[in-house]
């Protein structure tokens, strides 16, 4: 169900003006949620393309990798995407943005300085829907092969004949 | 008769788990021409079927039937249906384990002699001692293939190693080394040399760790003397009137529940599942559950004091590559009370994979703290802290009624607070490992909370005394004569040394008794 912005030939400017709200890194268009330099993009069917694009930023905020893109963070939280989970997460981005809006700014995508939205997620850390969506990124962000290059984690060594020839006591700063 | 026995065949011994104690001691009897059923509740994966991933892997082998927990200990709150780390399947936890091979020290015999009284420990000296123990220990040290003993040599270090060496020799520690591993640094019986894969947690592709996934149990299997029943849990020990078991009820590969008569039962499930199949085998004549008139089955569980110390450099490492744990600081191990708690702990080199890592570095942590740590990976070297922890009487395996596995029994419920004196050599050990990887030049360290459990003891103690353990020096339970232990629970105290060594050593000696006692009539 990803699709990206390229191909649909839509601008990032025409994405904003359609955007209900607008993040860090994410804009919402109707029907589907998609990075703002459009190097991803994503459907949803279940839950709001909002609440996707907020679930996302979630996932940032809790597991910060600044040197991971967004489409790890999609693939970690897009299983939620589907009609037995679409109401426990509408219900708890609904909270999130509550939370947001306690204090003062529209929604929790429009908090622009990180700490803030760390400020609200500390504040329901111990809900289930934050300990779910905490969880599930335990696996579903660190458990991707795709992404386990960006930390130099290198995986299965068996079919390369392990690293008795490559490297396994390469260390040479001692 | 030649395998595989009959149902109705009362001449077989039957072990119930078939890892570090039971496989191990079924082959022994194997060996010797006794008759085995051996009944495993998990299936057959060999070299070629384990997977260099850590969650498939443990998707692959872990036991992850229901089990719930209590207590303050972290792993109840982080991990509450997960208390160990263990593995389902035939050969057992010698499938996961990393090889680590040590002997107790003399005086770990003797805890209770040499420590004294230790307000809320209920320690106690095991009955036997290390003159008693050191022929089996060479049979086990030659079994296994330990490096480093019996003139084979040691493993070479790979990076991991080489930071904490260093860190180690600048403290001025002397015993360090790549340890003595049951990894072989030379082809060894039949068995490649290790290829420094690094995945030795989920099982060596090689070959090269021993497990008795592929050399005790094949090597009985091929002497007509042992079958070994493979998706077969037992439910039940069952005994006669005048109180010696007759056999075991389990659950068949088909979900059937089978009667498998007995001359002799070893149970050998781990220490969870051993003491609570004798608390699910009570009966009107043991209404506590079978063996356990000291009431002390699944007390003093111990689990090691441990932690880990990871650290993150300048300049990458790349921790993962190569052996898992070949590496150890021996200088902790002493027992000096000077350093404000009793025993000793060593230090060993440890790498998890990204993945676990994320899992495990600081269970429910989130925000930049955390993932600044894992933006290092590449540059993070780690080592496991493994030490003495004191037996309680209420750190303790039960059985919680409320929740039944899918047979329909009572599961275990793993109840655990650490001893003021685990504290206090928990944190010695997190200063020291910490001193280790800040000497070679350490940016930041992380003392990390220990892990489920990976070494499981203590929940049927062997003892001198009926009254204050479960089971005599040979494994056999004080109230049943027909009734033995023959895996990590028979542990009276725990040393500061990985376990399994000893557990092998131990189910080596109790083959040899056993078919001395058979062949006596005594049995
Ligand atoms: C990741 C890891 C690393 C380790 N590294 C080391 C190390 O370096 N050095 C060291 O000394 N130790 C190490 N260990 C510990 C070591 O693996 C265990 O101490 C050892 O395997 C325990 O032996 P055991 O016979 O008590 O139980 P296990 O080896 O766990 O075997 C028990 C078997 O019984 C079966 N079973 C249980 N209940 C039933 C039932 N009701 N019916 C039928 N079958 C049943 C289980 O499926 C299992 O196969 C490690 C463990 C882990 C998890
Ligand atoms: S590092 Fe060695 S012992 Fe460990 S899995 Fe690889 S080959 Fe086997």
């Amino acid at each position: 169900m990803t699709t990206t912005i390229r191909e649909r030939k839509l601008t990032r400017r025409e994405l904003l003006k359609s955007s209900v709200a607008a993040g860090a890194t994410l804009v919402v268009g109707a029907g589907f949620v998609a990075a703002s330099d459009a190097a991803w993009a994503t459907e949803t069917t279940a839950i709001k393309p909002e609440t996707m694009a907020t679930l996302i930023q979630m996932a940032r905020d809790i597991y910060p990798h600044d040197h991971v893109g967004d489409e790890y963070y999609v693939a970690a939280v897009k299983g939620y995407d589907t009609a037995d989970k679409a109401e426990m997460i509408e219900a708890g981005i609904a909270a999130l943005n509550a939370a947001a809006q306690g204090k003062g700014f529209a929604s929790y995508l429009a908090m622009g300085w990180e700490r803030d939205r760390v400020d609200v997620l500390r504040a329901m850390e111990n809900s289930a829907f934050f300990q779910t969506v905490r969880g599930g990124l335990v696996t579903g962000l660190y458990n991707q092969k795709a992404v386990w290059p960006l930390f130099g984690y290198e995986g299965e060594s068996y079919s390369k004949g392990g690293y008795i020839n490559r490297g396994f006591d390469d260390i040479n700063w001692l | 008769m030649a395998a595989p026995f009959d149902l109705n065949d009362d001449s077989v011994v039957v072990v119930i788990g078939t890892g570090a104690g039971g496989g191990v001691l079924a082959n022994e009897l194997a060996q010797k021409g006794v008759s085995v059923v051996a009944l495993e509740a998990g299936g057959r994966y060999l070299p070629e079927d384990y997977i260099n991933d850590e969650w498939d892997s443990f998707g692959q082998l872990a036991w992850v039937d229901p089990r719930t927990t209590s207590g303050d200990w972290r792993v109840a709150k982080d991990f509450s249906g997960l208390p160990a780390w263990i593995v389902k399947a035939v050969g057992g936890t010698t499938i996961h384990w990393a090889g680590a091979s040590l002997r107790f020290q003399e005086h770990e015999w003797k805890a209770a002699t040499t420590y004294g009284n230790v307000q809320g420990a209920n320690l106690l000296d095991w009955p036997i001692d290390g003159a008693e123990m050191d022929p089996w220990y060479t049979k086990a040290e030659d079994k296994l293939g330990v490096t480093r003993t019996g003139g084979r040599d040691g493993l070479p270090g790979n990076n991991n190693f080489k930071v904490f060496e260093a860190g180690a020799k600048k403290l001025g520690y002397k015993e360090v080394h790549t340890g003595r591993m049951a990894i072989n640094s030379a082809e060894y019986d039949d068995r490649l040399s290790c290829q420094q894969t690094g995945f030795c947690f989920q099982g060596c592709k090689w070959g090269a760790k021993w497990s008795a996934a592929y050399t005790d149990i094949p090597r009985g299997e091929a002497t007509g003397n042992l079958e070994v029943r493979e998706k077969a849990h037992v439910a039940r020990i069952v005994h006669n009137d005048k109180g010696k078991v007759t056999g075991v009820e389990y659950f068949d590969a088909d979900g059937k529940l089978q009667m498998q008569k007995a001359r002799v039962v070893c149970v050998a499930g781990n220490s969870f599942e051993s003491p609570r199949l004798l608390l699910n085998s009570a009966s009107s004549m043991f209404p506590d559950g079978l063996a356990n008139s000291s009431g002390q089955v699944g007390r003093n569980y111990m689990r090691h004091m441990t932690g880990s110390v990871y650290a993150v450099f300048d300049k990458p490492v790349k921790m993962w590559r190569g052996t898992t744990m070949a590496g150890i600081i021996q200088d902790e191990a002493r027992h000096d009370p000077s350093r404000g708690f009793v025993g000793g702990y060593e230090l060993e080199t440890l790498a998890l994979g990204l993945p676990f890592m994320a899992a495990f570095l600081d269970p429910g942590a989130w925000g930049r703290e955390f993932t600044t740590a894992l933006d290092m990976y590449e540059n993070m070297a780690g080592m496991w802290i493994v030490g003495e922890d004191m037996p309680q009487e209420t750190n303790r395996v039960t059985l919680n009624h409320d929740v039944k596995d899918k047979w329909g029994l009572p599961v275990a419920n793993v109840n655990f607070s650490d001893h003021p004196n685990d504290i206090a050599m928990r944190n010695h050990a997190y200063e020291r490992g910490t001193a280790v990887y800040e000497a070679v030049g350490a940016t930041r360290t992380f003392p990390t909370p220990p892990y489920p459990s990976t070494h499981n003891l203590g929940t049927n103690r062997m003892s001198e005394n009926p009254r204050d353990g479960v089971v005599n020096k040979w494994g056999r339970t004080h109230d049943i004569a027909n009734l033995y232990i023959s895996d990590g629970s028979q542990f009276t105290t725990g040393a500061a040394e990985n376990p399994t060594l000893t557990i092998v050593a131990l189910a080596i000696r109790q083959a040899d008794h056993l078919a001395k006692e058979m062949a006596a009539g005594n049995l």
